[in-house]
């Protein structure tokens, strides 16, 4: 039977860590992702879960704790924002590097500076090459559910990855939604006991992690990290139809929202998709043919599905809630347009930046996002590439882009 | 330690096996190989490691020369990752993952760097969390997997490759941190100082107790290193001796905040008997430079009147 509550984001991520009850989570506070490892606390301080808490002294210890706790046979986790993630960034390496199915519940936030509390992208899309999967929800009921499918995931034997399970902070890890929660057997079997095949803690059979390694080894350790990345596609789709049979939530790659017909689809991440289907919804009912795509997994990216999905729209809209500078856009604008490009699908596109460090993002930005597209297509209005949306002075900043 | 035998000692089965790669007349192998010694017979124990000399000379991919399962992770960390290795042993035990008569211990290795410096906040927070685990600070006195740079455990005057001696320079010109004592006032059930002396006795002693008693434990071995000290490989004893005999490097344990002297020379030898030995402080015996034979002399005796009166309370 679901369960039918109202709960915010970071209580639904608590909540499913309390119904997998992990061995071993260590974790440092940061805004806004402190309430995870308070809320596990009290979890344990109430005896409803027996996880070990460790109440390390830096975000750089709990991911080396993280580490330490998975390697030696206990199924591991823990949660961070902004700062925390960067200061773990060699840690995050190691994690994917030494093959840790661990998972992280990363409530994105803005990095510095300016130092700021509220959301964007910039923390997980500055993770991006270290080797994790990476699986951003949209609201408190993705998160939940992207959590509860994060383990079977990763200690899949053909991925042997850790995972980010992302959610924005604020707009989705404090704001209190309805959510539908699986029973706790239910959840419990689904993710099941955790034997992993090679441990430090195994009487007898000692093992040795982490190695110095020279060139003639090096190499194909990391071409095999590649492979496994390439293998958590499939497994992240097969863990996804399980999930359905289970919960009848439906999960891919990325979400596609009325795009069939579309001539033109904005391409966003996280909690701004829900804005953007709103926008559609408007813009049907005045008969514009418009979609959204919303990536689901980011790492491995799904550069072929994504090339495939659009390739019969006239003009993608490419949202990037993340400054990468790189003088040439966001990271999801690079990354698509790469795809595009390789695939051989040759259609109008523009890059935005928008909703950085927590500045608004509403439906009327969409429309006129839409408009410009449409501008693009039917008059040759020659777009800015890689613009920013919202400034507060506009003009002025566009002259100086 | 009455029942104490080195010929015994000796005889029981290596945990750190032959063939890895550091260097001759190295003191970190022979502390690492005493202190698993006094592991008991049928205990596991998973090793951890800082990055340094030690891991990248003992788990050269493929070949690993630890007899237990081990884990380096990286340089500044060794004492986060096995708080975390140590804690999933507590689950896994409580969880009936691990047989009730399995027993595991957790000693990690971190040579100076890793430890007094970039390894430091780590460290003192696997320390204060009060993990059952042993850190085991090799401590050579410079960051000799790179090439001998000066690190805040280097003594003051050592010639190092930051810190050369040259027209304008007697070398490191600050005295060394005395981590010992820091992480002493952890108030940690167990800190020790030793080095490779007296047959091992004294290390062997404090290696067992480390282990064995319940949480967290911090080991300081001195360790000469040939290329940084520049000694001949076969003088590491007298070198270890003459540390101890100079009250350079004095040996002393805090059980439970009381401290112990655990040897006093009957005859303090001078410090240019300790310092003569190595070529990195060969600049000192020049003339011009007895001033500052003194102060290191000075330095000596302060940190040693110190020691004495924090065991006298």
């Amino acid at each position: 039977m679901a369960i039918k509550e109202r709960m915010s984001g970071n209580e639904a991520v608590a909540f499913a860590i309390r119904q997998v009850n992990p061995d071993v989570m260590p974790a440092f506070p940061i805004t806004p992702s402190t309430e995870i490892p308070q809320m596990v606390s009290t979890y344990i301080a109430n005896g409803e879960i027996d996880t070990e808490f460790i109440p390390v002294e830096s975000e750089h210890s709990a991911m080396s704790a993280t580490i330490g706790a998975e390697a030696a046979g206990a199924r591991s986790l823990t949660a961070t924002s902004s700062a925390g993630l960067a200061l773990m960034w060699e840690e995050l390496l190691l994690a994917a590097s030494n093959r840790m199915p661990l998972v992280l519940a990363l409530v994105n936030r803005t990095l510095s500076g300016p130092i700021n509390i509220n959301c964007d992208h910039s923390d997980g899309m500055g993770a991006r090459d270290t080797g994790w999967i990476q699986i951003y929800a949209e609201n408190n009921q993705e998160a939940y559910d992207n959590f509860i499918q994060a383990y079977p995931i990763a200690e899949n034997e053909k991925v042997h990855l850790p995972v980010m399970v992302c959610q924005d902070g604020f707009i989705t890890s404090h704001a209190v939604e309805n959510i539908t929660l699986l029973e706790d057997s239910l959840v419990k079997d689904f993710v099941g006991e955790y034997y992993p095949e090679e441990y430090l803690l195994n009487p007898g059979k000692p093992i040795a992690v982490g190695p110095y390694s020279v060139s003639n080894y090096a190499m194909e350790a990391k071409k095999n990290q590649e492979i496994a990345l390439e293998n958590a596609k499939e497994v992240i789709l097969e863990v996804a139809k399980k999930f359905k049979d289970i919960s009848g939530r439906e999960y891919g790659l990325f979400e596609e929202y009325r795009t069939e017909d579309a001539d033109y689809i904005m391409l966003i991440m996280g909690s701004a998709a829900g804005t953007a289907k709103q926008a559609v919804d408007d813009l049907r009912e005045k008969g514009w043919k418009v979609g959204v795509l919303k990536l689901r997994v980011f790492r491995p990216f799904p550069a072929k599905e994504i090339a495939e999905a659009l390739k019969n729209c006239k003009a993608v809209a490419i949202m990037d809630r993340c400054e990468s500078y790189n003088g040439n856009g966001g990271p999801l604008g690079s990354e698509v347009l790469a795809g595009l490009f390789r695939y051989k699908v040759m259609i109008e596109t523009v890059n935005y930046i928008y909703g950085l460090a927590g500045r608004d993002f509403t439906v009327s930005d969409v429309y006129d996002i839409f408009s410009e597209l449409d501008a693009v297509v039917t008059e040759g209005k020659e777009a800015k590439q890689y613009q920013y949306i919202r400034l507060r002075e506009q003009e002025a900043a566009d002259e100086r882009l | 330690m009455r029942d104490y035998s080195l010929k015994t000692i000796m005889n029981k089965p290596e945990r750190l096996a032959p063939g890895h790669r550091m260097c001759a007349g190295c003191g970190a192998t022979i502390a690492v190989r005493a202190v698993l010694r006094a592991l008991h017979e049928g205990d596991h124990a998973v090793i951890g490691n800082a990055t340094g000399c030690l891991e990248v000379s003992s788990y050269m991919y493929p070949y690993t020369a630890w007899e237990d399962s081990y884990i380096h992770n990286a340089f500044e960390n060794a004492g986060a990752t096995l708080s975390g290795v140590e804690t999933a042993y507590k689950a896994l035990k409580k969880r009936g993952r691990l047989p009730e008569e399995e027993t595991f211990k957790f000693i990690t290795f971190g040579g100076d760097g890793g430890t007094y410096d970039i390894g430091f906040q780590s460290l003192s927070g696997a320390m204060e969390r009060n993990h059952d685990m042993v850190y085991v600070c090799y401590d050579n006195g410079a960051y000799m997997n790179t090439g001998i740079q000066r690190s805040s455990a280097t003594p003051m005057y050592a010639d190092t490759t930051t810190t050369p001696v040259g027209k304008n320079s007697v070398g490191k010109m600050q005295n060394r941190k005395d981590l010992s004592s820091i992480i002493a006032d952890h108030d940690v059930p167990y800190v020790a100082q030793t080095t490779l002396t007296s047959n091992f006795v004294d290390l062997h002693r404090k290696a067992e107790k480390a282990i064995y008693t319940e949480g967290a434990s911090f080991l300081n071995i001195m360790t000469p290193c040939p290329r940084g000290w520049r000694y001949e490989t076969s003088e590491i004893m007298k070198i270890c001796k003459l540390a101890v005999e100079t009250c350079y490097w004095p040996l002393f344990e805090v059980e439970h905040g009381k401290w112990k002297l655990s040897y006093e020379p009957k005859k303090k030898l001078p410090i240019e008997d300790f310092l003569k030995e190595q070529g990195r402080f060969k600049h000192l015996f020049k003339k011009g430079n007895e001033d500052l034979l003194v102060q290191f002399q000075e330095e000596v005796d302060r940190r040693w009147e110190d020691l004495q009166y924090k065991c006298a309370r």
